[in-house]
């Protein structure tokens, strides 16, 4: 188990002050002018080392994706685009960082703009998050006027900006370039790629969208050194992840925890078990809403981190752990996942606009059985047909989770047809 | 004529206070002058608040005259995003997560207890104009399931008990606590810490 | 220069363009919704997928830029299954309404579900349905049938230039409209209906009324501005059913205004269809033989005191007969300028030099008393599309206008020429600083009484800002009459300084100076002002030249005849007979040769064929359709005095400029809609 003294986020259950004088008191803004005095390749370089993977669900590695920023400005401004539009189902990680630790991502804000060449930076909070907007808000105030951003940003000579943008409520907007639309003042709709962002993001400008956790962790790795992170977890798969363990567990929770930590010691040791005990297990959605669910069997020994997950035809995502016991419907709770993306779809194209519909209007019918099996085939194939054919990963994000459901739960779908067919001539 | 969605009473015209402008003013200087448009998300919710809670078309275009936008691209955004009712709601808007995180923590005991409290469905007002309510999707609390969202405040941790306590204390004009409704601060383990135990944890990252 | 490797072959293409593109240059068909090649890429309908090696998904190609070394796949089984995909996807909501579809039998969506689609439907849900919307009286909405590929949305905004479309909602209840249920205030509104790949937009007035397999199709060219957009004519018998663009680069590209398009309902209204006589003040039925009888003998009798003025819609043939004719009875009075419009001694002086395609070269534009918006809307997008490009600044001469682009405004009247003349403003050091500036001088401003003095003002400020050099000529005059440069090319114009103009032909009836008038399709002139003449009106329609006629000749419409026209870029182009003129009528240069034999004075031609190698005759350059050519630079007029008074734009009502669109009922609801229903459509001012 992680010792506290690892522990990046120590206000993370909001025991102290959330504030600067808190905040200080917990390590931030402690000699942020260093950090930055160690120029900008030295930063990108620490971070790429340190083997910190993007923490919004794709698992990019973060200092590669800074290091595609051009490294001089061609006259064009660069910014820094925060994506605090936490909405994966299961997800609510960055929610506690925003409300409890918000210095943390301010000062990586400062930090990852300097790394970039950006003097400004937004940071995209969905609109839900009122609260927590006013406590981020109340933080960016407090270092706006103790001088630790705006001119001359900690002394360190560089000027930085940080403002708040407030989402309106679509999921899409956690795409980074639906963002980024969005941050324009248009439709969350996902842009076509090329071009990426780092060469036209914002405003058409060089820009990197990053996830809250993912920035918010950099001060402490510049700090503690990139070696202290990558020691923890595993190869490729480093350092410290926030969870949420969410659903049928005695005691949900948000725990920081290393990476690559065996899924059921961190629900055993964090989460109090899973209700009933580990053999009432069910299946296991390991990261967030978009990847596939896992059987008892898997989640017996599978570790917590990227690679692992994959190999098992899931994925780590944002790492929020949606636990179901043997009570679940788990054909219900699939497709309560297919309507919300029939509801989030932007519309934009094809396969994710109508694919989207179908696949829930299917799936609502497979919840009570009236469907035929091949039915189940002409499901699966249509989740193939969405399946790396949208613009961007909503729809693929639409399409595992069904796929995961008929990969390990076939036969209860069928078994559900059975009966309501019986039924059916019963009656 | 107008579109399905839209609220069928329309005010002909519509403008902010000047306090609501004295904000609408600081949302915009975030962006570069010539990228005013990106404060039409901020300032259609000004507007919002300011019409008790919906967004008539006379102030998408009010909007859009701020920010010199084509209206059609107001619309969009109006259209596009959730948070925004283009028709009214009620004083308390209340919107209830039934994703799977708190379906699985029993969303739906939520939901009947706020219809049956309520006297409403999904979609509806209370003929007093006192309770929208209004089904939703994740709201970001998933370790606090079951949960509802009232205006602009969480309340977490539900169950019909305390969900129909909230909705009394709100009808007789209190104010319920927010955030969790058990006795739980944040999101710490319900049954108490795993980590962290230090009360005061200090300069652990130096 | 990429290379890349096509299903196997390698192809070297230009970089910049898209996969798609290269695609196509290698003979590879990709299907396609949203992708349209004058719009911005969507990339939305996923149509266009292909493979690309190392790709981990296919791509969509229409968005994908070429790169060297590129690998692309267009026959492999991943492609085929993913657009069989996405084209059950575009299947599964879309209505089974082909059969009362307008867009059946020429409908993409159609086409391309019998290449690439699957033979049944898998799909037993409820299909969608969504409400229609209101886009005015030339745009029919079915909306249960779009696909959402945004063309329609990225024409409005885009070539337009009228951001007025959108897509409201999301996801499934994605819509296309307008959201308040407004007509499009754009002139071009009706492209739409041709970008729409499926049958959501239709044209209203179509609609219902044929199936586009019945339809002879005939290539020619609109006549309702000097534009001389190139249009396609279908018709059923002697019915024009619709009017709809030809792809032309240089000239029109592939729009055409709301006019050229739906003003041929007009063709079937107040249709001049038997020659007239006035007997005892009234205008009474004739046959040919007796109608030219009375003409001739009025003709010869007039013993030379005749004039002749040729109307906007007249073709060269028929002014080419009519010069003849003319000359051959002795007199000179022949006017092609209705509104007597100014122009110089040189072709260079009455035409649009730098070419319409040539817009797109300028990199400073000044507009001089005109509203390219109305009296070319096309030529207008031309502009626009320009302007989208950036790097170039557009100036105003005259009351400010909405040209859907970003414009200077200089001055109301003709003080602000004085003042760019004498350098004065930021905008002269523009058009100084330019290497490719345009001026471009309204026809409406050159018919003011000051407008020789104007027409030279604009020559003196081309030469001084170096608008005009051996590859450049900026110097463009925009006409708005379809017959204008045609005219001037053949000379139809008066011969020497006792020769009458226009008004001088009018005032010289109205004084009794001249005994016969012979209108050529002329109602743009004040019909009343010509006193006891005998007037001839040769025309196709009875609008105000038909009724204060003594004779009327029955002629063609632009679509009822074989024709050529000159635009205002100086290209000669042919409009094609697509339905044979109505009832007695007869092509316009026939009757004139048939009037002259009547007359005695039988012209020497018998054909077409003949008429034509006249024009050549009187200029080269008839010999040489559908090409622009370099007007060499001269004398374009003397310097003369400009008033002050400020310019006032020649058309009131875009919608009703003529004898057609004037007749049109279709026309009559777009005034109504655009400018309000008390409107009094006067058209032109002429």
């Amino acid at each position: 188990m992680l010792k506290d003294s690892d522990r990046i986020f120590t206000n993370l259950y909001g025991y102290h002050d959330p504030y600067l004088a808190g905040a200080k008191s917990r390590g931030d803004w402690d000699g942020t002018k260093k950090l930055i005095e160690m120029g900008r390749d030295a930063i990108i370089e620490d971070v790429k080392d340190s083997g910190l993977r993007g923490r919004g669900g794709a698992g990019f590695s973060t200092g590669l994706k800074w290091s595609f920023m051009p490294k001089e400005s061609d006259g064009r401004p660069h910014y820094l685009v925060v994506n605090a539009d936490e909405g994966e189902p299961g997800t609510c990680k960055d929610r506690e960082i925003m409300r409890h630790d918000p210095h943390k991502l301010i000062e990586g804000c400062l930090v990852a703009s300097f790394a970039m060449g950006a003097h400004v930076a937004y940071i995209y909070v969905r609109g839900e998050f009122y609260r927590e907007i006013e406590a981020l808000q109340r933080a960016v105030d407090e270092a706006y006027d103790a001088g630790l951003i705006g001119k001359n940003a900690c002394g360190s000579g560089y000027d930085f900006s940080l403002h708040i943008h407030r989402g309106s409520g679509a999921y899409i907007c956690g795409e980074e370039t639906a963002l980024i639309e969005s941050l324009e003042g248009k439709k969350g709709q996902p842009r076509l790629k090329p071009p990426f962002p780092a060469n036209s993001g914002l405003y058409g400008c060089p820009t990197t969208v990053n996830n809250v956790e993912s920035i918010a962790v950099v001060p402490t790795i510049l700090r503690r050194g990139k070696d202290w992170f990558a020691n923890l977890g595993r190869a490729n798969n480093t350092g410290t992840k926030l969870f949420n363990i969410s659903g049928h567990v005695e005691q949900p929770c948000t725990i920081e925890e290393e990476m690559s930590i065996p899924l059921k010691d961190l629900i055993e040791k964090h989460a109090g078990g899973v209700r009933g005990g580990w053999d009432n297990l069910l299946a296991i959605i390991p990261g967030g809403a978009s990847v596939p669910c896992l059987p008892k069997g898997i989640c017996d020994t599978v570790l917590m981190d990227f690679d692992s997950l994959r190999e098992q035809q899931s994925g780590l995502g944002t790492a929020a752990i949606m636990v179901m016991d043997k009570s679940t419907d788990i054909v219900a709770a699939i497709a309560r996942l297919s309507s919300f993306y029939k509801h989030e779809s932007c519309g934009q194209c094809t396969p994710c606009r109508e694919g989207t519909g179908w696949m829930s209007r299917m799936m609502s019918r497979m919840v009570t059985g009236n469907a035929t099996v091949e039915e189940i085939d002409l499901l699966e194939q249509v989740t193939r047909q969405v399946e790396g054919h949208t613009i961007c990963a909503l729809g693929d994000a639409a399409a595992w989770p069904i796929q995961g459901l008929i990969r390990h739960f076939r036969p209860e779908m069928e078994a559900r047809i059975d009966r309501a067919k019986k039924h059916a001539v019963a009656a | 004529m107008t579109m399905v969605g839209q609220e069928d009473y329309q005010p002909d015209s519509f403008e902010f206070a000047p306090a609501t402008m004295e904000m609408a003013q600081s949302e915009i200087a975030k962006y570069p002058d010539v990228r005013k448009a990106s404060a039409v998300m901020p300032l259609l919710d000004l507007a919002q608040r300011q019409n008790d809670g919906w967004l008539p078309r006379a102030a998408m275009d009010y909007v859009a005259r701020l920010l010199e936008m084509p209206p059609i691209k107001v619309y969009e955004v109006a259209t596009f995003y959730t948070m925004y009712n283009l028709k009214p709601v009620g004083r308390h808007h209340v919107q209830v997560c039934t994703n799977l995180p708190c379906w699985l923590r029993g969303s739906d005991h939520i939901v009947n207890a706020c219809k049956k409290k309520l006297g409403i469905g999904f979609g509806e007002t209370t003929t007093n104009g006192d309770f929208t309510l209004t089904e939703v999707e994740c709201l970001g609390a998933c370790v606090n399931a079951p949960m509802f969202q009232i205006n602009d405040d969480y309340y977490e941790d539900l169950d019909a008990t305390s969900a129909i306590s909230i909705l009394t204390q709100l009808e007789l004009g209190e104010t319920p606590k927010p955030g969790s409704q058990i006795d739980r601060k944040s999101c710490e383990p319900i049954g108490g810490l795993t980590a962290l135990f230090e009360n005061n944890v200090k300069k652990t990252n130096a | 220069m990429p290379t890349l490797t096509i299903d196997g072959e390698e192809i070297e293409v230009e970089a910049g363009l898209t996969v798609l593109q290269a695609c196509e240059l290698a003979g590879k068909e990709i299907p396609r919704f949203c992708y349209h090649e004058r719009l911005s890429v969507a990339g939305n309908c996923r149509m266009c997928l292909v493979e690309m090696e190392r790709a981990p998904k296919p791509i969509a190609s229409c968005a994908m830029p070429v790169g060297e070394g590129m690998v692309i796949k267009t026959d492999s089984e991943l492609v085929k299954r993913a657009r069989e995909g996405v084209m059950e996807f575009l299947l599964i909501n879309h209505p089974l309404d082909c059969p009362i579809c307008d867009q059946g039998g020429e409908c993409d969506l159609q086409d391309q579900a019998m290449g690439y689609g699957m033979d049944k439907s898998r799909f037993v849900e409820n299909k969608r349905a969504v409400k229609d919307k209101y886009l005015g009286p030339l745009v029919s909405t079915i909306m249960t049938r779009c696909i959402h590929c945004t063309r329609c949305i990225r024409f409005a905004q885009e070539v337009a230039g009228v951001p007025e479309l959108g897509a409201t909602g999301r996801g499934e209840h994605m819509e296309v409209g307008t959201y308040v249920e407004k007509a499009l205030s754009s002139e071009m509104s009706g492209n739409i209906v041709d970008l729409c790949p499926v049958g959501a937009l239709t044209s209203k007035p179509y609609a219902f009324t044929a199936r586009s397999w019945e339809l002879k199709k005939t290539e020619s060219i609109d006549v309702l501005d000097a534009v001389g957009c190139n249009i396609r004519i279908d018709t059923r018998g002697s019915e024009v059913m619709r009017i709809l663009p030809r792809n032309n680069d240089d000239v029109n590209e592939e729009w055409i205004s709301d006019k050229t398009r739906h003003a041929c309902d007009g063709l079937k209204r107040q249709r001049l269809d038997q020659p007239y006589l006035r007997k005892n003040g009234k205008l009474v039925a004739a046959d040919w033989p007796e109608v030219l009888t009375a003409v001739a003998g009025r003709m010869n009798a007039a013993d030379g005191k005749i004039g002749a003025i040729a109307g906007d819609l007249a073709d060269c043939e028929a002014m080419t007969a009519m010069m003849d004719l003319m000359a051959a009875t002795g007199s000179s009075n022949i006017d092609c300028r209705q509104d007597g419009g100014a122009f110089g001694d040189t072709r260079a002086s009455y035409i649009f030099n730098s070419t319409i395609a040539g817009i797109e070269d300028a990199d400073a534009v000044l507009l001089i008393g005109t509203n390219p918006r109305w009296e070319a809307p096309v030529l207008n997008a031309r502009i626009r599309k320009r302007y989208l490009r950036g790097g170039v600044a557009a100036g105003l001469i005259g009351p400010e206008l909405d040209l859907t682009y970003d414009l200077a405004h200089l001055g109301d009247g003709p003080s602000a020429l004085d003042d760019l003349l004498a350098s004065k403003g930021d905008f002269a050091n523009v058009l100084k600083q330019a290497s490719k500036p345009m001026i471009i001088i309204g026809s409406g401003a050159l018919a003011r009484d000051d407008g020789a003095g104007l027409l030279a003002k604009a020559r003196q400020l081309a030469e001084k800002i170096g608008a005009v050099s051996d590859d450049w000529n900026g110097f463009n005059v925009l006409q708005r009459a379809a017959s204008r440069v045609g005219g001037l090319d053949l000379g139809f114009v008066p011969k020497n300084k006792s020769s009458l103009d226009t008004a001088g032909i009018i005032a010289a009836a109205g004084r009794g100076k001249l005994d016969v008038v012979y209108l050529l399709g002329a109602d743009e002139i004040d019909t009343r002002a010509m006193g006891d003449a005998f007037v001839i009106y040769q025309g196709h329609h009875g609008d105000v030249g038909a009724h204060r006629a003594d004779a009327i000749l029955p002629g063609a419409a632009y679509t009822e005849k074989n024709a050529t026209y000159v635009n205002t870029e100086g290209r000669v182009q042919r409009a094609a007979l697509a339905a044979f003129p109505v009832g007695e009528a007869r092509e316009d240069w026939a009757i004139i040769r048939a009037l002259s034999d009547t007359m005695g004075k039988k012209l020497p031609y018998d054909s077409l064929l003949d008429v034509r190698r006249r024009m050549a005759d009187i200029n080269p350059l008839f010999a040489s359709p559908d090409e622009t050519s370099i007007a060499p630079w001269g004398n374009v007029g003397d310097a003369g005095t400009t008033n002050d008074t400020a310019f006032e734009y020649p058309i009131h009502n875009f919608y009703m400029t003529d004898v057609i669109s004037r007749a049109s009922e279709i026309m009559a609801e777009c005034t109504a809609v655009a400018l309000g229903d008390n409107y009094s459509a006067t058209g032109t001012n002429g």
